[in-house]
């Protein structure tokens, strides 16, 4: 199985001012390491869930996501917004961004591993060296020892 | 104490696991013990016996309907959104904990801590198979306001049916296309084109004297005998659980047997969801409780809602039916376009219903009389319906959710087919949207070919009878006319009525602005 994320799928400094622009930046980056087949379908997908229920929580936190076809490896990508993007939570903008990709048809460790991370994401220590991370290897550093303990 | 908790969300990758965490956090935090099922893609571990045993009370924080809650019917319950949970769950643990020692019974606790939290969930569990892409669609949302919830059962009953009217569709459609489109009347009986045909009563008989064309029409034919059983059991599933699906299926078929068609299987799936729901609210002693749920609710559901069908429902339709074939035979003197836009509305209203029959037999009795402009008419604007719906599901593809896109595909097979049913599973949806949509372009259509003179001598058959056709290319043209009518009013009412956007709000903790993709008014 590959990486859940690596250095190319990190964007410490989001430039977009909404979720649509944001969301489709981090897409791009999957979609360039290989992970996304058809940006373009996986967006629409992504929209779709977006439309069922804003993906923002309190605490500053977006978490666009969705099951797709055009997505070939379970995959997180990570921003963060220095001025924060709207995702819809009531407590404010989102500053951390996760975009976590899941193929269709994933086997159950795959998603097993998505469900270790979104569980992560709940402990606030967790979320500060987020937000502290100085570069996109200690991010991918952080995820490895966080989810898979190692 | 301890507690049992089961979180649930739509796509089953992130919420979910986000709210058994913060809710795992918030009990351990206050000094409780919690056992979490997550009920996500990755398939969910149940909750032992013995937790639910040992438990004080249950948390539900889904937003879609929670597989097996009979686990859990004896239990105070605590019901929220996932993200009540993600924001708030210290809030949901303390409610749980006051249901307890309140001790409230079961269904109020349940109530009325969902109602506290914003997010009133009336809509009981619907136990689910494990979520993915190719299960039927689920409810969205479990809270919010009634024509929400409403549009939320609906839409669990038509996913449920979509496969049934694909398949039977097809299958019918590839029938005529074998057999051509006297194989309807060989395998039932009937006249077509001034032969009789007696019908084939013993199916081991189909093959013999239909060839593979009966066959594969019989069994088309019994799988749409089953959309509006299907519709109407899996409404009642997702408002009431499993026990609303013997009285819904038990009503969907007398909805059909009193010729109600799909408008009359929506009554009966709510009918008997409404009437499971009460039902479940009785309290009853524990001893007695284990056979509420497989003896007593279906028992008397099923009578309470068949009587309603057979004496209430059924009869009045009867008479409207009746009432309608004279007013049609009054008016055959007057204005013939006239005519045909009537009978295009009629066509598209109810799909197979009461008033679709009416129309329809109005063509085949102008038929028998040698009328052919009127069965043209009649047949083109039964071919509309299913023929815009799936221009609009290609024109505007995000304002259908998956499962319709699909059945859009399949649409427009029906549709050259004169297979209007397949307009059901996107009229069943959203009604009040669709259906007038289907009976402008329909009426468009039948004003049309009435106008153009088109003729027809073949009852059924569609666009595979079009040899048999007068002016075929103003037939054709009328019908297309009809689907881009359809089409045009269907976008621009799913666009502009009724969509509203919501802002979250401090005090809506699961706050949801759009739910869904083929959204009624909220509230």
């Amino acid at each position: 199985m590959a990486e859940l994320i690596t250095a190319e799928l990190v964007d410490l400094d989001l430039h977009g001012s909404d979720r649509e622009e944001v969301t489709a930046d981090l897409a791009k980056r999957l979609a360039g390491a290989g992970r996304v087949g058809d940006l373009d379908g996986f967006l629409a997908d992504l929209r779709e869930r977006e439309a069922q229920m804003p993906t923002g929580i309190e605490g500053g936190i977006g978490i666009p996501h969705a099951r797709s076809a055009h997505v070939t490896e379970p995959t997180l990508g990570f921003g963060r917004s220095e001025s924060g993007v709207d995702f819809g939570a009531s407590d404010g903008p989102a500053h951390l961004i996760f975009l976590i990709a899941a193929p269709e048809g994933g086997g159950d460790e795959h998603l097993t591993v998505l469900g270790a991370l979104a569980r992560r994401l709940m402990h606030q220590s967790f979320r500060q060296s987020l937000l502290d991370a100085s570069d996109a290897e200690s991010v991918v550093r952080l995820v490895r020892e966080e989810v898979f303990g190692q | 104490m301890k507690f049992v908790a089961v979180t649930a969300c739509p796509t089953g990758i992130a919420h979910t696991y986000m709210a058994a965490e913060a809710l795992e956090q918030a009990a351990t935090a206050a000094g409780h013990e919690i056992a979490v099922e997550t009920q996500g893609s990755a398939g969910s571990a149940p909750l032992g016996a013995d937790d639910i045993a040992a438990a004080d009370a249950v948390v539900f924080a889904a937003d879609v309907d929670v597989r097996d809650r009979e686990r859990f019917a004896d239990k105070p319950q605590v019901t929220a959104g996932v993200k009540a949970a993600i924001n708030d769950a210290a809030a949901l643990i303390e409610q749980a904990t006051t249901a307890v020692r309140s001790g409230v019974a079961p269904a109020e606790a349940g109530r009325e801590a969902g109602t506290h939290a914003g997010t009133e969930a009336e809509s009981a569990g619907v136990p689910e198979s494990a979520p993915s892409a190719a299960e039927p669609e689920r409810a969205v949302e479990a809270h919010t306001g009634a024509g929400t919830r409403v549009r939320q059962w609906l839409m669990t009953g038509v996913s449920y049916m979509i496969p049934f009217v694909a398949a039977g569709g097809i299958l019918i459609a590839i029938a005529f296309l074998i057999g051509g489109a006297e194989i309807a009347a060989v395998v039932d009986g009937g006249d077509f084109r001034g032969v009789h045909y007696d019908g084939i009563s013993d199916p081991s008989d189909l093959l013999g004297e239909a060839g593979i064309a009966g066959v594969l029409f019989k069994v088309g034919s019994t799988a749409f005998d089953m959309l509006v059983p299907v519709l109407s059991g899996f409404i009642a599933f997702g408002m009431a659980d499993r026990p609303g699906i013997a009285p819904g299926i038990v009503g969907g078929l007398l909805a059909s047997a009193i010729g109600a068609g799909f408008l009359g299987g929506l009554v009966s799936g709510l009918l008997a969801g409404f009437v499971v729901m009460g039902l479940k609210r009785i309290r009853v002693p524990r001893g007695v409780a284990g056979v509420m749920p497989v003896v007593v609710i279906p028992l008397v559901a099923c009578f309470v809602v068949g009587l309603l069908m057979l004496v209430v429902v059924g009869e009045p339709i009867a008479a409207a039916q009746s009432g309608m074939t004279d007013w049609l035979a009054g008016l055959s003197g007057g204005t013939a376009w006239l005519l045909g836009g009537l009978l295009g509305l009629m066509m598209a209203f109810d799909t197979g219903g009461p008033v679709n029959k009416v129309a329809y037999t109005f063509g085949i009795a102008a038929l028998a009389s040698g009328d052919t402009v009127i069965m043209a008419a009649v047949m083109a604007a039964g071919m509309t319906p299913p023929l815009g719906l799936a221009l609009a599901t290609v024109v505007r593809g995000r304002l259908f959710t998956r499962a319709e896109r699909d059945a859009g595909k399949a649409a427009w097979l029906l549709g050259l087919s004169f297979i209007t049913e397949g307009a059901i599973p996107f009229a069943a949806a959203d009604p009040l949207r669709v259906i007038p949509s289907l009976m402008a372009g329909s009426a468009t259509t039948g004003a049309l070919v009435v106008a153009f003179g088109a003729t027809s001598p073949a009852p059924h058959g569609g666009i595979w009878v079009l040899g048999l056709v007068g002016s075929p290319l103003l037939y054709l043209v009328a019908v297309a006319a009809g689907m881009v009518v359809t089409c045009g009013c269907l976008v621009a009412a799913k666009s502009f009525l009724g969509r509203r956007e919501r802002p979250a709000r401090r005090d809506d903790p699961a706050g949801a602005p759009v739910h869904g993709l083929v959204g009624a008014r909220q509230g």
